[in-house]
């Protein structure tokens, strides 16, 4: 079998080059905010954001990735995939060990994969396509997939797969294991302490396979739940860094003027957090496809851009993020024209219906950028009435179609068929989820193309297919997409190289450094 | 007066039930679930998932079947298992007990004490500059909210004076020992009672002068001051004590919600409490740790509707006991 070799050590090294031009400085401990605080570090069995950020300096994944989504050597220093795109053979690092001094191994791997597939759900999709995992030796592990998945590859970092200790888990509840509390992994950190409500404590691992990584003694994460102390925490230099989302979007401006505070939107490439307005295909004014368009000329996104998120977004052209594969801007676009919008209303013979509108109950600046999208709408004649909830509230009522124009965010994970196909297929349309096709979009003619986009072979073939439904769903407006947000991580310019890849600080601190 | 204890605690028993059938059945009531919430936060979700975590939690069983359950385990003081927080409910509380009652003691004894005196001050000297001066700063601290007076207090002493630390219980990382911890906390400490403090002081403050005022006129203190006692003595022993009825029935209110009473302040000073531990609860529909708190909180009102029962038999020797 003729092996398509993807190595990307040298990638990996100029990438080292760049990041390491300052020389790294050993020792100190950062102080760093979470919020909100995270119901338990083991990520292979709670996925959420805060989980993931702490984590990710305890677990790690075989794969991590570069900003332009390049696989990058993690616990597999090499890959290979096979002439049919059926068979990914991963080659482990030698002389890893797992946190309490154990070999991580193959087995590990398998063992991980099995933990998984009953436990996160993400990875239940994303694994959909596997066939069997062969491990031959301790140090290789081949993939066999039932058919040919194109974003195989970029499902391995350490949130969407994580590797869980065979000798700590098997054979074990492993919701009840008491590891959960004190968690394992082969990461650059181990945990250490957590006092609940207050703190979480993880100091260097001193084991770490990578000779002189990680650089740091310790990170603190510090649990503040109210935004503006969170910003006063930093203020007062109680706190070195503040992750995506810490602080209120209209902190940033006067956090980022202060001396030695230095800021980046960048390490949310991997996950590409697009907005859009869900909008209740099934019933009322938003079932009418001109009504749909309509709103997307009433709406200004330039001023939420500007405005509500201080110029740390891009307008969002349609279902896909410009950073993550396929992304065309070559579709039907939506300038703000509130003429146009009240025209394309007369059309779709709207009548001044009520159309309930639901907030994202996430904070402030959400709650603003609502309130704008209101004022809006109601500049071109649509009767709106806003629905206050709260989030298991938002979550109950989204997930029950119970709403007709609701606002959301959601990850895009690099890959149309990760993390777009899954708001406009067919067979993603059942109740009981906020993160599907909760709009009740159908049409065939995408269902086929989202199937063969995943299962193409090669990557051109599915260029082909994804520019062909951007191009579709921009015309079909199932739902209002609004802005690509970007989650600035705010630091004191002291600390170092702490965003170095796709997904930022959600994949640790190991290569992060504090210049005294 | 042991009859009357044992009267009152088993009326108690059956109102803490009682209480605890109302808020379980009023919490399910609000929309969403753990399960929604945890699915949520995922980040991907599917029916399987979701499914797993109700029958997880129990919460694929009808209602009546999971109030049985729970009010079994009440009856075993057993307050169940967070959902989120992977932890028994009971362990939960008693970790953030001690920090929210150092928090709410403090805050108690700083408004009570403080709030008597100012209210004595005024009314010895009713109708003079301080009278007026301590009338309206009570009328202040009364009217402003709770998070404001917590934001300016820490934009002005932690950020612009660099005095007072604006968060958490203790320094994190300092690992101090001691005398040296005690002061540490002590610092922490500040900010958060004295705001939590300042309502209830202009409370007690407002209360006490207006009583103590009305006392001065009864006859009883225009004979002792006709016996020629000294107005110091008159107004301790005369006026403040027959003053104090109304001001302990307050306390005795206020020392009731002193363990859930702290949510607003506990949340902006990011003090490891029960009060926000509360909150998060009820974010988070965490049902067992939601009610489990109800339950501590509901006890506590019951215990402190008690003593004050008590203490007014103290303060006041012509009440007697009704059993």
């Amino acid at each position: 079998m003729l092996k398509r070799v993807v190595l990307s050590l040298l990638v990996a090294n100029a990438l080292s080059t760049a990041a390491f031009a300052e020389e790294p400085k050993s020792g100190g401990v950062i102080n760093a905010v979470i919020q909100p605080e995270p119901p338990g570090l083991m990520v292979g069995l709670v996925q959420n954001g805060p989980t993931q950020m702490v984590a990710g300096n305890i677990y790690e994944g075989l794969l991590r990735y570069s900003p332009k989504l390049e696989p990058l050597p993690g616990l597999a220093e090499s890959w290979s995939v096979s002439e049919d795109g059926k068979i990914y053979t991963f080659k482990l690092r030698k002389g890893v060990t797992w946190h309490d001094n154990k070999p991580f191994t193959s087995a590990d791997v398998a063992f991980s994969i099995d933990f998984l597939k009953q436990t996160h759900p993400r990875a239940r999709g994303n694994l959909a396509q596997l066939d069997k995992v062969e491990t031959p030796d301790d140090y290789t592990v081949v993939f066999t997939l039932k058919q040919p998945f194109g974003p195989f590859l970029g499902i391995f970092e350490v949130g969407s797969l994580p590797m869980i200790p065979k000798h700590i888990y098997e054979g074990t509840d492993y919701k009840t294991n008491p590891t959960n509390n004190t968690p394992i992994g082969t990461g650059p950190f181990m945990f250490k302490e957590w006092q609940k409500g207050s703190f979480i404590r993880l100091v260097k691992n001193p084991n770490y396979y990578i000779k002189g990584l990680p650089h740091l003694d310790e990170i603190y994460w510090h649990v503040i739940p109210d935004a503006a102390a969170r910003a006063v925490a930093f203020e007062t230099g109680k706190v070195d860094v503040l992750p995506g989302g810490s602080v209120e979007n209209f902190d940033v401006p006067r956090l980022t003027k202060l001396k030695n505070v230095c800021v980046t939107g960048a390490g949310w490439e991997f996950f590409s957090p697009h907005s859009w307005l869900w909008l209740n295909n099934r019933q009322g004014p938003t079932a009418n496809k001109k009504f749909r368009q309509a709103l997307m000329y009433a709406i200004d996104r330039n001023f939420a851009k500007d405005v509500i998120w201080n110029g740390l977004a891009k307008v969002a052209t349609g279902p896909s993020a410009s950073t993550i594969k396929y992304y065309t801007d070559k579709v039907t676009t939506y300038d703000y024209d509130p003429a146009k919008a009240k025209a394309l209303l007369k059309e779709a013979g709207y009548k001044g219906e009520k159309v309930r509108l639901l907030p994202l109950p996430y904070g402030e600046t959400w709650q603003r950028w609502a309130e704008a999208v209101k004022q809006n709408l109601q500049d071109v004649g649509i009767n709106v009435e806003m629905i206050a909830t709260d989030v298991p509230g938002w979550n109950q009522k989204v997930s029950d179609w119970d709403y007709d124009i609701a606002f959301t965010y959601l990850y895009q994970y690099g890959d149309p068929a990760l993390g777009v196909g899954r708001n406009y297929i067919s067979s993603q349309i059942s109740k009981g989820s906020p993160f599907n096709n909760v709009e009740g979009y159908s049409n065939p003619e995408i269902d086929q193309l989202f199937a063969d986009g995943a299962t193409a072979f090669p990557d051109s073939k599915r260029e082909d297919i994804y520019l062909k439904a951007q191009k579709i769903l921009t015309d079909d407006v199932p739902v209002a997409w609004q802005l690509e947000l970007q989650f600035p991580t705010i630091t004191r310019c002291n600390v170092k190289n702490l965003v170095t890849t796709a997904i930022g600080v959600n994949d640790g601190f190991r290569d992060a450094w504090l210049d005294k | 007066m042991l009859a009357f204890i044992a009267q009152r605690l088993a009326k108690a028993v059956v109102v803490l039930l009682a209480i605890v059938a109302f808020n379980f059945t009023l919490i399910r009531m609000a929309p969403g679930d753990p399960a929604m919430v945890m699915a949520g936060e995922a980040g991907a979700s599917d029916q399987i998932f979701v499914t797993q975590l109700r029958e997880k939690f129990g919460l694929d069983q009808p209602l009546p079947v999971q109030l049985y359950r729970y009010v079994k385990g009440i009856v075993t003081l057993d307050l169940g298992f967070s959902f989120r927080q992977q932890m028994p409910v009971a362990k939960l509380i008693a970790e953030r007990l001690p920090a929210t009652l150092l928090l709410t003691v403090t805050a108690f004894v700083i408004s009570l004490l403080l709030g008597i005196l100012f209210g004595t001050l005024a009314a010895r000297f009713a109708g003079t500059w301080a009278d007026t001066a301590i009338t309206i700063l009570a009328l202040i601290f009364y009217a402003t909210p709770l998070f404001w007076v917590a934001l300016m207090a820490i934009l002005l002493f932690s950020v612009s004076m660099d005095w007072l630390p604006s968060f958490g219980y203790e320094t994190v990382g300092a690992n101090y020992t001691g005398f040296a911890h005690v002061l540490d906390v002590g610092a922490h400490l500040i900010l958060p009672a004295t705001t939590m403090g300042l309502f209830f002081m202009a409370t007690y403050a407002r209360m006490t002068r207006a009583s103590m005022l009305e006392v001065k006129r009864h006859d009883f203190v225009k004979t002792a001051r006709a016996k020629g006692l000294r107005d110091a003595v008159i107004q301790r022993r005369h006026v403040l004590r027959n003053a104090l009825l109304p001001v302990v029935t307050l306390a005795g209110l206020q020392a009731g919600t002193l363990v859930g009473g702290a949510v607003l302040t506990e949340t902006v000073f990011a003090w490891p409490g029960i009060g926000r531990l509360m909150y998060e609860a009820l974010l988070q529909r965490d049902y067992n740790l939601l009610l489990g708190v109800f339950v501590v909180c509901s006890a506590m009102v019951l215990a402190f509707n008690l003593i004050t029962d008590l203490i007014y038999r103290a303060v006041d020797p012509r009440i007697e006991f009704a059993s």
